[in-house]
């Protein structure tokens, strides 16, 4: 039902194409000259790193953002696209990386909020669900969106793009947040879409996946078109060359030690929540040891958030020896003293957690550095020289570009900011080093720099602990594995020994597939 | 056609600078069309507010000691504020600042000494931080809002004051007038030369000073800002946001105190049933116009005096009521509330429909 009859009259075949499309800001060319172009049916994929200018071109294309020069045709005629409601009367639908939904609401309030004008609930619960059904996507209408797990809100995102039955589809990293078999499942849905004539503009990192379902593939770098490939002909490597414009080549990955002295470990870690939307975690065991990476993975919203908090010391344990850094109990320290135990943390939010947006990265330097940098604070000052020399060094070091010396954190990328928050604790050469998504929405030049500086920490005898939701980095990195479900941790397996499906069935949770075959609740 | 607030990439430094300037042009223009609604010249109501107390010698003395206590506040407040730590009470705490220190004046009315004006001026500071820790640990304790708490605690500091110069601490000789014993001596506050001014104004301007290292270079002046900017950051420093609440409360409390003291131990002499024109609340418009930065406290509590005086000469000249100097000052603050989103987002003019060409 989404797209039935689409008529492309006078467009050589194409429903939309952006023509010579150049957006400036300031001086800054976001998109030069970029031409793309959309066929009925097909999956174009849309690739580049973090400020090649994706989220531009989608922003112009959704009408969230005006060209300065170029025009976008659909169905063969010039048209301007002045909002995303334009965009949405036209049949362009959007589902975004983060999701906009209300937590306290049902599915359906969610989806009757979205639309342009008042309809009736009886009717629209109905429509959800045979939509959603249609389209295997099944979704309960009177369902508390708390509830649901991130599959399946980002199912509720699609469906309320479905129901207005658009003729053209932009996905923005739909597989970010999901198990390898909600990521199938979608696939699935999305072929469907396509086979209907729907067009369908997908933004993604995960190049595996790009080349499994997308028919076309248009690679931006700097703001300018590279290439148009077909993906199918490609090798990931080849199609992360033209992304990035130089060989990214794989992290060196020498064989590590290991089986050193257990540097953190986590004993019968429980930690009820207060908040109704968060996760408690139950009886976590894990020991890592001197010299090893082990990886926590797991579908987000499973307690990652919160285990990280009491690894780091931003939520105190009631019992001191849940949480042992370097053989010494310290449950109850705060986060200061553990890092004074030489233990280092990078939270998954870069702006607000790890960073402040507005301050200078001289000054966020201070935030982690003020009781352990011994030259930083003296008698309560700060001495800002030396801040700004540590920020200098991080930025050289770990090659966070910039385009001041000492900017305010929010004007750097997400990829260098990251490269900068995980510089600034591996400077500080800790023994332990807890991580969570390290490479979380980072390009990939970025996300090599700080996969292999992770691997250099082990090999020096550090203990490593990476959360993440990214397989691929996980089997990179890893040298064992556990998984997270339901604030319950897996034992921690040997990377070899484990697989992609394998993780997957522990993400799900042996005892969580229900008869519909959704995905695992929170 | 409607407008739109776009978000800039990066704050606006002109505008920063700029947004209190063009805060204080658009409230003289408002000022001007109101007071030609009443029928009068605006350029010479302009004039006598904002012109006039800078052109004789007593004015200007009147215009420090008033500028005095505004500043006092203002610089605590700034902290609190940088921390988003709203105390909206300095008037109470005021109030409570001043009752404590004239406690010694009012019960040892003959002690003459130096340590009798050390011993007023540090019970001010903590009768001030006493009632203020009432909302800090409302706030810390049942995360009760302490915009609400602080606020209300005016009233009751107020009826205090009240009720002691009426009932237990009315002057025996003061022929049944509301008003303690008049203070003497050292129970006063030496003046700087001959007129008005006394030792509060430079008290004053140290805390500005003061107050400004403590936030451009100590720790404390990082943590506070971190905390006030983000304070989920703040937690992973390893700073307590409750100590931050207590320390900012506690400051202000203490300065505005002091600010108290200042006043019945300065121009007053005594204590009486008003002892404030609501410094405690125009320190807030104070702060915010000096950016909430100490330095820049100090320039925007003259001009707030300026406009105190200026009032009264309206009223004498035009007969219009001094509550004009009020008004003056809610205009004030919600132009400069207004314009500082200029700072952070740019005005344009946008359309709400398909255009097909």
């Amino acid at each position: 039902m989404a797209s039935h009859g689409v008529s492309v009259n006078r467009s050589n075949g194409f429903l939309l194409e952006a023509q010579n499309i150049t957006k400036m800001f300031g001086d800054l060319r976001a998109n030069d000259d970029v031409t793309l172009a959309l066929e009925p049916g097909k999956i174009h994929a849309l690739l580049g790193e973090n400020g090649a200018g994706k989220s531009t071109l989608v922003k112009i294309i959704y009408g969230s953002l005006q060209p300065t020069k170029g025009q976008l045709v659909w169905k063969g005629q010039p048209i301007s696209i002045a909002s995303p409601a334009a965009a949405r009367t036209l049949g362009i639908g959007m589902v975004f990386q983060h999701f906009s939904l209300f937590d306290s609401l049902t599915v359906l309030q969610n989806v009757a909020l979205a639309l342009p004008s008042e309809a009736d609930m009886a009717d629209l619960a109905y429509r959800i669900e045979s939509v959603s059904h249609e389209y295997g996507l099944p979704l309960k209408s009177d369902a508390l969106v708390a509830n649901l797990s991130v599959g399946e809100r980002q199912r509720i995102e699609i469906v309320r793009c479905l129901l207005q039955e658009p003729q053209f589809l932009i996905m923005d990293e739909p597989t970010a947040v999901l198990t390898p078999q909600e990521a199938d499942r979608l696939f699935v849905t999305l072929q469907r879409l396509a086979d209907e004539g729907c067009a369908i503009l997908y933004i993604s990192h995960r190049l595996e996946e790009v080349k499994r379902i997308c028919h076309d593939a248009t690679i931006l770098r700097h703001g300018k078109l590279v290439a148009r490939v077909d993906p199918k002909q490609e090798t990931a490597s080849s199609l992360a060359n033209l992304m990035v414009g130089s060989e990214v080549g794989a992290v060196k990955t020498e064989k590590r030690s290991g089986g050193g002295a257990p540097m953190l470990e986590l004993r019968g870690l429980s930690m009820p929540t207060d908040d109704p939307f968060g996760v408690a975690l139950k009886a976590i065991n894990i020991s890592v040891e001197a010299g090893e990476i082990i990886a926590i993975a797991g579908v987000a919203g499973n307690g990652q958030v919160e285990l990280f908090d009491a690894i780091s010391g931003e939520t105190l344990c009631k019992v001191p020896d849940m949480v042992r850094l370097a053989a010494v109990s310290c449950g109850a320290e705060s986060i200061t003293e553990r890092r004074r135990r030489n233990a280092a943390f990078v939270p998954e939010e870069r702006i607000g957690h790890s960073a402040i947006a507005n301050f200078a990265l001289s000054e966020n330097v201070i935030l982690t550095h003020h009781a352990v940098g011994k030259k930083l604070v003296r008698r309560g000052l700060i001495n800002r020289s030396v801040a700004e020399d540590m920020n200098q060094r991080i930025s050289k070091t770990f090659d966070v570009r910039k385009g001041k010396p000492n900017p305010n954190a929010h004007s750097l990328s997400g990829g260098n900011l990251q490269k900068f928050v995980v510089g600034r604790e591996i400077a500080r050469d800790p023994n332990i080093l807890v991580i969570n998504q390290p490479t979380w929405g980072v390009d990939a030049g970025a996300a090599r720099v700080i996969r292999q500086a992770l691997i250099d920490m082990a090999q020096r005898g550090a203990a490593v602990l990476v959360i993440s939701q990214d397989l691929d980095e996980i089997f990179e990195i890893a040298d064992r594995v556990a998984v997270i479900s339901r604030g319950e941790l897996s034992p921690a397996y040997p990377t070899p020994e484990m697989s992609p499906e394998k993780i997957g069935l522990l993400m799900a949770g042996a005892h969580e597939q229900t008869a519909t075959g959704m995905a695992p609740g929170r | 056609m409607i407008l739109l607030l776009e978000r800039r990439t990066a704050p606006s430094a002109t505008l920063t600078f700029l947004s209190p300037i063009l805060a204080i042009g658009i409230t003289a223009i408002i000022g001007g069309i109101i007071f030609s609604a009443l029928g009068l010249d605006p350029f010479k109501v302009l004039y006598l507010y904002f012109v006039e107390p800078l052109t004789s010698l007593w004015s200007i003395e009147e215009v420090i000691v008033k500028a005095a206590p505004l500043i006092l506040i203002g610089v605590g407040l700034s902290v609190c504020f940088s921390a988003n730590v709203w105390n909206i009470g300095a008037e109470g705490q005021l109030t409570v600042g001043a009752l404590f220190g004239s406690a010694i004046p009012v019960y040892f009315t003959g002690w003459q000494s130096p340590s009798v004006l050390i011993l007023m001026l540090m019970l001010g500071a903590v009768g001030g931080a006493v009632f203020a820790a009432i909302p800090a640990l409302l706030k810390t304790r049942f995360n009760a809002n302490e915009i609400l708490t602080s606020l209300m605690l005016v009233y009751v500091a107020q009826l205090l004051l009240d009720w002691m110069v009426r009932g237990p601490w009315r002057d025996p000789q003061g022929y049944n007038f509301p008003q303690s014993v008049p203070f003497e001596g050292w129970q006063l506050l030496p003046t700087l030369g001959d007129g008005r001014v006394h030792v509060g104004a430079l008290l004053a301007v140290v805390a500005a000073i003061i107050l400004f290292f403590m936030m451009n270079q100590s720790l404390r002046g990082f943590e506070i800002r971190v905390i006030g900017s983000a304070p989920r950051a703040g937690a992973f420093a390893g700073f307590e946001e409750k100590r931050v609440i207590w320390f900012c409360f506690l400051l202000s409390g203490a300065l505005a105190g002091l600010a108290g003291l200042c006043e019945v131990a300065g121009p007053s002499g005594q204590l009486q049933p008003t002892i404030s024109p609501g410094y405690g609340f125009t320190a807030i418009i104070v702060a915010f116009l000096g950016r909430l930065n100490p330095v820049g406290v100090i320039f925007a509590g003259i001009l707030l005096a300026i406009s105190y005086l200026g009032g009264e000469a309206v009223q004498v000249e035009f007969n219009i009521s001094n509550k004009s100097a009020q008004v003056f000052q809610g205009i004030l603050l919600f132009l400069i509330l207004a314009c500082d989103t200029l700072i952070h987002y740019r005005i344009k003019i946008g359309a709400s429909v398909v255009k097909l060409r």
